[in-house]
């Protein structure tokens, strides 16, 4: 990338982070991510990898260390400002879907948007078109109970991606998910990650979901090291 | 566009609706607890604010529009040549006397023991028609103008009446009536009717020489109206007027005798509005309950929300319109509610809410925007303050941890601060011990409201506390261990169940110990003050020395003591206090009077006094103290000690029989008490002693059996408290309602657990004995913890709220069998709720249980 060129899409430098009792999670860690580009997390149970996308996100606070966000400083920002940034910037998708029982998919979709201040018409229409992105056209008015674990996620990924934010932040988001629908899922969820031009990051103990990221890193103490095979 | 916006009114409103739409019961019962409260409060309000409205426009109808007046300050009136010095004062336009007697028509005993409801006015016309006129007769058959005959207005036969009094006696214009006052009955023929709107209550109007002469008060006014002139109507002129008055007479405006009007029921009605709002404050906690576990069910959709960009005001901003929202509705349906109500009580028990205050007809609805905006307010404002500390809860949970819905966030192990429920629990001692605000136990409430929040505040440790020896009870019982552990491991849900429950029952408590110890105290002086076997009094007029020498005389009467008590007017802006005339020896009162407190010796050539428990507290005096009695003149007096006295909250002085004759030559009495010999039947005395007097005066006489009259004075204690029981039983239902709503949601918020044990091979019928013993343990709790912070709270409604609003005081009794019936009401709803909302959500299948997403 030329000097000229813009920030990456995320960047987190020197990061140190330890739970309470004081067990060291990681330090030293560093990552860049481009924009379009899709970097895969993996790693054994406990290590640190939710937490690394908690801190990424800036919902949680680093022991040292920084975190951008399109160029910005997450240490910069109180609480409001953090929000205001993880409610433009970011997009996420959980492992466990997270899709609000009482409102429709158009609705859970929509959220973002109307959290951004987007007029409702507008929201439904950008909702609309992002449901018929993840193959879900026409279900705008169902009601989460109505649908698959898969569609779940699909309605899950069309909400990360639908406010077109600079990142997303996946959290194990095939780990309830049967093979052939995790193939599926993550063969909409680069597409559309690729085609807004946002950075992602997923992470995944499956290394069939890692396979589709152009970077594969594991988690360890010393930071991420690059996974081979 | 919204890049400052805290929160996005669209997502508030797709939250709150889609929160509704699956669970709109738990909001109806919150908006019902809250309507509930809000109506009663509305609903007395409105019965008290009719009452005084019609109380006042009594008064003004009575004062006839005279800018001032001169009251006597007791019957027995004052000397009529105040009249002429008076109608001579610079300042004064005209002046009219008036002689005012309690009068009711017929002849013979009144049915009743109540005072008659007729007042008889004797006027001079020629003086009237310029200071009252609309004390002044229409001619018969003519419209509703005024109407003036100067030729029949002076016939002493005649009476003129108000249309109530007109309808009471059932005669028509032209016809006769018998008015009895002052023991005696005279005979009139109506002359006619007075203008409308002279009154509503029941007057008649004869010509003043006739009442003085016909009913022996010659020489003797009880009144004298007052027209001033033009601009002297200014405090000087009228603090002159005043200080040329006669110890006997008292300077009355018609703001004073608004005062007095107001004074004479304040205490009661503020009373009664603080209890219809235990019912909202009720209210209040079940929204509270309603909106923590709604929170707590929420808590990783509140965290999605937090992680898709909702700022924490925002999250709080969420939880508190919910509120606003439930208390909106729950408010304005509750005006509507209480203003049914009002009318259906207003018609029903009249405008004294059965308190027997006033004796007027019904009154009728008096609605202002400013009590309907305020009650809208009280509403809106428990539901907001029950929602702002799960709001709160809600916008401080870190989303990262919330969004993994691990439980009740608390550590169990980590015991919960006690800094706040102490600092509560000391600001409502101290408030207790503050006095009275514009003559109202303002700071006594606050004090209670403080305690409650204290003791409300000091659940989580309490519930620690209690728990912790419990933990180790029925291990290996699967159902016992299972409901310990969760008792234990979820101690913030705990916490929210039990403070429904706490609230509740240490209001119930409260108020019930307070109503006990009142009846108690109550029943205990009652046996003090009727010694006697058998009790007589005459209404008006009374029994000579030699009739009460005849009648004590009589054989088969052990002890016989006549007494006497009138009004006596002790200030012009309270109502009148009551002078007691009985034998009284200043060695040994505690013989005649249940004396509380330290007594005193008075010294010689000074005038004894007693005065009752709210006289001395009313008019700030103690043991020792010396004052004028508004008595013809003017005799100094000390006050010897002071008395228990629950019938006359506006007070009574007690004074020996032989000084109030040597004060004021009248040495007829009243009433009696009368002490029979063994054997002797009450019927018997009672024939006796109407034989031996003359037969009008015998005929007058009205005799009640002391056991009667005990049981007629606890049966209207009982109805002047039924509003009372009323009010406390409705705040019960809806505390019980709480409870089972908090239960109900909790158990059915756990349909995932269910599933879960199911699956591990737990039985459905040890899930369901899992249940109800959380239920009945936490009910347990709750009602344990009640009971203290009940007795705690009974103590400042005992020793502070009622002396300084009714200047009272009472010993505790406790209500046993409340507090059993309680524990076992409690217990069992909490029990019985609970299994049924596990049954509900054990109908779950167990598969589909634990899949669900939240």
């Amino acid at each position: 990338m030329s000097e000229s060129a813009s920030p990456p899409a995320l960047a987190l430098t020197t990061l140190r982070k330890s739970v309470p009792g004081g067990r060291v999670l990681f330090e030293g860690l560093n990552l860049t991510v481009a924009p379009g580009e899709v970097v895969a997390i993996m790693g054994e149970s406990g290590v640190g990898k939710s937490t690394l996308l908690n801190l990424a996100a800036g919902l949680d606070r680093a022991d040292s260390g920084s975190v951008a966000i399109g160029g910005v400083m997450l240490e910069s920002l109180d609480d409001d400002g953090r929000t205001r940034l993880r409610r433009d910037r970011i997009g996420f998708v959980f492992q466990a879907f997270h899709i609000l029982p009482h409102l429709s998919l158009a609705q859970n979709v929509a959220l973002p948007l109307v959290l951004q201040g987007v007029g409702t018409s507008e929201a439904a229409t950008r909702a609309g078109s992002m449901l018929a992105a993840v193959g879900l056209a026409d279900r705008e008015g169902a009601r989460p109970s109505q649908l698959s674990g898969g569609e779940l996620q699909r309605v899950a990924l069309a909400r990360a991606l639908v406010h077109r934010p600079t990142v997303v932040l996946a959290d194990e988001p095939t780990g309830n998910l049967d093979p052939d629908t995790a193939d599926r899922i993550l063969d909409v969820f680069v597409a559309e990650v690729r085609a807004s031009g946002a950075a992602a990051i997923l992470v995944t103990h499956s290394d069939r979901a890692a396979a589709v990221a152009e970077r594969r890193l594991s988690l360890t103490r010393d930071g991420l090291v690059p996974r081979h095979g | 566009m919204g890049e400052q916006r805290a929160v996005s009114r669209t997502a508030l409103a797709w939250m709150t609706l889609g929160e509704w739409r699956a669970h709109p019961g738990r909001v109806v019962v919150a908006a019902l607890a809250i309507a509930i409260g809000v109506a009663l409060g509305f609903a007395v309000h409105l019965v008290n604010g009719s009452a005084q409205a019609e109380l006042a426009r009594a008064v003004r109808a009575l004062n006839a529009d005279a800018d001032l007046q001169v009251h006597a300050t007791s019957p027995l009136g004052f000397d009529e040549q105040l009249y002429p010095r008076l109608a001579r004062r610079p300042g004064v336009a005209a002046a009219s006397p008036v002689v005012e007697l309690p009068a009711r028509f017929g002849r013979g005993p009144p049915k009743t023991l109540e005072a008659g409801a007729l007042t008889l006015l004797g006027i001079d016309p020629l003086r009237a028609v310029a200071v009252t006129p609309l004390l002044i007769a229409l001619p018969a058959g003519s419209g509703t103008s005024g109407g003036f005959q100067a030729e029949s207005v002076f016939d002493p036969t005649t009476v003129t009446l108000s249309r109530a009094a007109l309808a009471a006696s059932g005669a028509a214009i032209g016809g006769r009536v018998e008015i009895t006052a002052a023991g005696r009955t005279e005979g009139f023929v109506i002359r006619g009717v007075l203008p409308e709107g002279a009154s509503e209550r029941q007057i008649a109007v004869i010509d003043i020489a006739a009442a003085q002469w016909r009913f022996g008060s010659l020489g003797r006014l009880q009144r004298i109206d007052l027209k001033l002139a033009p601009g002297a109507q200014s405090g000087r002129a009228m603090s002159d007027l005043a200080a040329a008055l006669p110890a006997d007479a008292q300077l009355v405006s018609p703001q004073s005798e608004a005062r007095r009007g107001d004074n004479l029921t304040k205490a009661y009605r503020v009373n009664l509005e603080m209890l219809a709002l235990v019912a909202l404050l009720t209210g209040g906690f079940l929204v509270f309950s309603a909106q923590s576990l709604s929170v707590a069910r929420r808590r990783p959709q509140f965290a999605l929300l937090r992680v898709l960009g909702l700022q924490r005001r925002g999250l709080l901003a969420q939880v508190l319109v919910e509120g606003a929202l439930v208390g909106g509705v729950g408010a304005a349906l509750g005006l509507a509610l209480g203003l049914g109500v009002a009318s259906l009580t207003l018609r029903l028990l009249g405008g004294d809410l059965g308190s027997g205050f006033f004796a007027s007809k019904t009154p009728d609805l008096v609605i202002s925007p400013a009590p309907l905006l305020l009650f809208f307010a009280l509403g809106l404002t428990t539901a907001v303050v029950g929602s702002v500390l799960p709001a709160l809860e809600a916008a401080r949970a870190q989303p990262g941890i919330a969004l993994k819905d691990l439980g009740d966030p608390r550590d169990p192990d980590t015991t919960p601060a006690l800094r706040w429920a102490l600092s509560l629990l000391a600001l409502g001692g101290l408030a207790a011990l503050a006095p009275a605000v514009w003559g109202l136990p303002l700071l006594g409430y606050l004090s209670i409201g403080l305690i409650l929040a204290g003791g409300v505040a000091a659940i989580p440790w309490l519930a620690r506390a209690i728990l912790s020896p419990l933990r180790q009870v029925g291990r290996g019982v699967v159902p016992v261990d299972l409901a310990m552990q969760r008792l234990w491991g979820a101690p913030g849900q705990a916490a929210v169940a039990l403070c429904g429950i706490v609230a509740s029952v240490s209001l119930m408590v409260a108020m019930g110990v307070m109503v006990t110890s009142l009846r108690g105290s109550v029943a205990d002086w009652l046996d003090d003050i009727l010694p006697g076997d058998l009790l007589f009094r005459v209404e008006s007029g009374g029994f000579d020395p030699e009739q009460q020498r005849r009648i004590a005389a009589v054989p088969g009467l052990a002890d016989v003591v006549f007494q006497k008590t009138l009004p006596l007017r002790l200030a012009a802006d309270r109502p009148p206090a009551v002078l007691v005339v009985r034998p009284i020896d200043p060695a040994d009162p505690a013989a005649r009077l249940p004396l509380i407190g330290r007594t005193r010796q008075p010294p010689a050539g000074i005038t004894p006094v007693w005065l009752s428990e709210p006289a001395a507290r009313l008019y700030g005096r103690q043991v020792g103290d010396v004052l004028v009695l508004p008595l013809p003149g003017a005799p100094r007096a000390v006050v010897a000690g002071v008395w228990r006295d629950y019938a006359r909250q506006s007070g009574a002085v007690a004074l020996n029989d032989a000084d109030y004759t040597r004060l004021t030559g009248d040495a007829l009495r009243t009433e009696a008490t009368v002490k029979l010999t063994f054997g002797q039947t009450p019927q018997a005395a009672i024939r006796t002693i109407r034989a031996t007097l003359p037969s009008e005066l015998g005929a007058q006489v009205q005799f009640v059996e002391a056991r009667k009259m005990r049981a007629v004075a606890l049966k209207l204690f009982d109805s002047s408290f039924a509003l009372t029981y009323a009010l406390e039983a409705i705040a019960i239902a809806v505390g019980l309602a709480g409870v089972a709503a908090t239960f109900s949601a909790q158990t059915l918020a756990r349909t995932k657990e269910f599933g879960m044990l199911r699956h591990v091979g737990v039985l459905r019928s040890q899930i369901v004995a899992m249940l109800a013993i959380e239920g009945a343990l936490l009910g347990a709790i709750g009602v344990v913890v009640g009971l203290g912070l009940g007795l705690a709270m009974s103590q400042v409604l005992i020793h502070v709220v009622n002396p300084q609003s009714f200047h009272w005081t009472m010993e505790t009794r406790l209500p046993i069998g409340l507090f059993a019936s309680l524990t076992v009401a409690l217990i069992g709803a909490g029990a019985l709720t609970a299994v049924l909302a596990g049954r509900r959500a054990l109908s779950t299948d167990a598969v589909r249980a634990v899949r669900e997403d939240w």
